[in-house]
């Protein structure tokens, strides 16, 4: 019986570049909480971990000589799972909708459950690895 | 990888912050300038910031757009015209001309700039430790 990488790291190979991307849109909240008319967004994490999961070894991908050009296919884990927060209090006079209380407490849920994946992936690969070597210390 | 993106993110923050900083300073420190004209009055000056949009026209991944600082504008309320014609620097009417800074604004702009420019630090910070842990995957 083979040994499948795939199945051993199950879920976990997604959720943590899932987590990665949500913590760039959630960082990009936080860097522009002082601009004026910037609307604060998230991931849409368990359509982007599907998407993560359902995405095939070989996409589609547009050809592209300039650019400028629309990148098509999946390239972007991110593509059409951001979308914008509904602020929980009035506009403050200068459109922005970034409460960053929210996006710093988001921000390390976030990063505190990265670390939790990254947990389960070293212990699936201790795990391997003992497999492997057999019974040697 | 989108755990590099955040250090530009957040760096493009931190700039944008210290500019407003600078400014902050600038103001401050000339907040007691007084000049003989309108035209040569110190002015109070504020940083304008914008999504850096550029980056999402050239294929970046939507959601992370970083900072920028479109430019810098001085304040259009009016100056404080003062009778002093004892001044060195009066007019030949008697007038001195103090710049329109409100220090009490800048304080709390002070205050803003800086909370905001540590809450980017810890940004970048964690992002680090993140990165690093992920580096040192596997390995026990």
């Amino acid at each position: 019986m083979a040994i499948s990488f795939d199945k051993a790291f199950g879920i976990h190979q997604y959720t943590i570049g899932a987590r990665s991307a949500r913590a760039e849109v959630l960082a990009a909240n936080i860097a522009n909480a002082d601009t004026p008319g910037y609307k604060a967004r998230d991931l849409d994490f368990s359509s982007a971990l599907e998407q993560a999961q359902s995405r095939t070894q070989s996409g589609f991908a547009l050809a592209t000589s300039d650019a400028r050009h629309i990148q098509g296919g999946s390239s972007s884990s991110l593509a059409g799972n951001v979308k914008y927060r509904v602020p929980n209090q009035p506009d403050t006079g200068d459109g922005n909708t970034v409460d960053v209380q929210q996006e710093r407490s988001s921000f390390m849920e976030n990063g505190l459950e990265y670390q939790a994946s990254l947990e389960f992936l070293n212990s699936r690969i201790s795990g391997l690895l003992k497999a492997i070597k057999g019974d040697q210390a | 990888m989108s755990l590099f993106r955040i250090f530009d993110i957040a760096g493009s923050a931190m700039s944008a912050q210290s500019v407003r900083l600078n400014a902050t300073a600038s103001n401050l420190a000339n907040a007691e300038s007084v000049s003989s004209s309108a035209e040569t009055t110190y002015r109070a000056r504020r940083p304008v910031f914008a999504s850096a949009l550029a980056d999402v026209m050239q294929g970046e991944k939507e959601g992370s757009v970083g900072v920028e600082v479109k430019g810098v504008l001085e304040s259009q309320a009016p100056l404080l015209r003062e009778f002093n014609p004892t001044h060195p620097m009066a007019d030949k009417d008697g007038f001195i001309y103090r710049p329109n800074v409100n220090p009490v604004e800048e304080m709390a702009d002070m205050m803003s700039a800086t909370r905001s420019y540590q809450t980017n630090v810890q940004v970048a910070d964690s992002a680090k430790q993140m990165l690093l842990q992920t580096l040192r995957m596997g390995k026990g």
